[in-house]
C-alpha cells in the first residue's frame, strides 16, 4: 500500500484534473464578454448528439462476436425506446428496461 | 423550493438507482484494497466522477507517477469538456451556485439538465441545483455504503446499473421526438459507433466527440436555417 500522504496527493490531483475538464468551456467562454454565436449554436445542437454518443458509450462493453452477442442489451434498449416513444413515461421506461435487463443477464443468458 | 426539491427527486430516481449501485461497487473495491469508508466519502465528495473513480482505485493500489495520473484523468474525463458548452448561458443565472453547477456536471446530471427547462425564475433555478445536488448525494451515499456494508449484500443486483443506460436512451428518445431535425442526433450516434469499431472501447469517445463537433460546425448553415433547438 502506498503512504497516506501519497494517496491524498493522488486524490487531489485527480479531483483538480476532473474539475478542469468540466470547467474548460466556462473558462474559455464564460466571461463577461458575449459568447460567440458559433459556440451558442454548438451548445444548442450538441446535447442530442452527445446523449446519443453516451448511449453508445454505455454499450461499449458488448461483444457482438461471441454468444449471447449483446442480445440482453439490445433487447432491453429497444424495449426502453419503444416503450418511451409510446407512453413517454420516463420512470416506467427505465424501470421496465432495467428489470428486463437484469432478468435477461441473470436468468436467460 | 420544496416543490423544486420534490420535482428534482422524481427526475433523479433513475440516477439514484444507478449511482447507489455503481457507488456501492466503488466503495467495495476501495475497501478491498484497504481504504475505509472515510476515504470513500471524501473521494466521492471531491472527485465525483464515476468511471474515473474506478481508475483511481487502480492508481491507489499501484505505484504510478503523477504525470500518468494527470494524463489519465484528463483523457478519461475529456468528454466532460463538451458538456459545459450547452450551459454557458444557463449557468450564468445560477448566481452563487454557479461553481457547484460546473463542478457537479457528470454524464447523468448533464443529461437530466439537458431535459429540464432552462432556469428563468427561482423555482427553475432551485430545480437545476437540486438535480445536481441529489445526484451527488446518491453517489456519496452509495460509495460510503459500499465501503461499510458492501460485503454483506447477498442478493444479486447484477445489471441494476443498466438504469443509467436506460436513462440516456429515454432522454435521447425525448429529444428525438421533439427535434425538427435528426441530423445532430444521427451524427453523434454514427460517429460514436464508427470510432468504437475503429479504435475500440477504451479510447473512442474523445475522437468521436471531436469529429461530431467538426461535422456539426460544418452543417451550421443547414441546421440554423431549420431553427433546430437542442432541447
Amino acid at each position: 500500500m502506498i503512504s497516506t500522504g501519497r494517496a491524498i496527493i493522488i486524490i487531489v490531483v485527480v479531483a483538480v484534473c476532473t474539475i478542469i475538464t468540466r470547467a474548460i468551456p466556462f473558462i474559455l467562454f464564460g466571461g463577461k464578454k458575449e459568447v460567440p454565436k458559433r459556440i451558442l449554436y454548438l451548445g444548442r445542437v450538441l446535447p442530442s448528439a452527445v446523449i446519443g454518443a453516451l448511449v453508445v458509450y454505455c454499450l461499449k462493453g458488448i461483444d457482438v462476436t461471441t454468444a449471447p452477442y449483446g442480445m440482453a442489451e439490445f433487447i432491453s434498449i429497444c424495449l426502453v425506446a419503444v416503450l418511451h416513444a409510446w407512453r413517454r413515461n420516463a420512470l416506467l421506461s427505465i424501470a421496465a428496461g432495467t428489470v428486463c435487463y437484469m432478468v435477461l443477464i441473470q436468468i436467460v443468458f | 423550493m420544496r416543490e423544486a426539491l420534490k420535482y428534482s427527486f422524481i427526475k433523479t430516481i433513475p440516477v439514484m438507482c444507478g449511482y447507489l449501485f455503481t457507488g456501492l461497487a466503488f466503495g467495495l473495491l476501495l475497501q478491498n484494497i484497504g481504504y475505509s469508508f472515510i476515504w470513500a466519502f471524501f473521494i466521492s465528495l471531491f472527485v465525483y466522477a464515476g468511471s474515473m473513480q474506478y481508475v483511481l482505485v487502480t492508481l491507489l493500489a499501484g505505484s504510478f507517477g503523477l504525470p500518468t495520473v494527470v494524463i489519465m484523468t484528463l483523457l478519461i474525463n475529456s468528454r466532460h469538456a463538451f458538456y459545459g458548452l450547452s450551459f454557458i448561458e444557463r449557468f450564468k443565472k445560477m448566481g452563487r451556485l454557479y461553481p457547484y453547477m460546473v463542478f457537479s456536471l457528470t454524464d447523468e446530471t448533464y443529461s437530466l439538465l439537458c431535459a429540464t427547462v432552462a432556469p428563468q425564475n427561482n423555482k427553475e433555478k432551485w430545480t437545476y441545483f437540486f438535480i445536481a445536488l441529489l445526484d451527488h448525494f446518491y453517489w456519496i451515499m452509495g460509495s460510503v455504503a459500499g465501503a461499510i456494508i458492501g460485503n454483506l449484500i447477498t442478493f444479486d443486483l447484477t445489471g441494476i446499473d443498466f438504469a443509467m443506460t436506460a436513462l440516456f436512451m429515454v432522454i435521447f428518445v425525448e429529444q428525438w421526438i421533439d427535434a425538427k431535425s435528426h441530423i445532430a442526433a444521427v451524427t453523434g450516434v454514427l460517429s460514436a459507433i464508427i470510432f468504437l469499431i475503429l479504435i475500440g472501447p477504451d479510447k473512442f469517445i474523445l475522437p468521436s466527440l471531436v469529429v461530431t463537433v467538426l461535422i456539426l460546425n460544418l452543417l451550421r448553415n443547414i441546421l440554423e436555417e431549420k431553427k433546430v433547438e437542442g432541447v
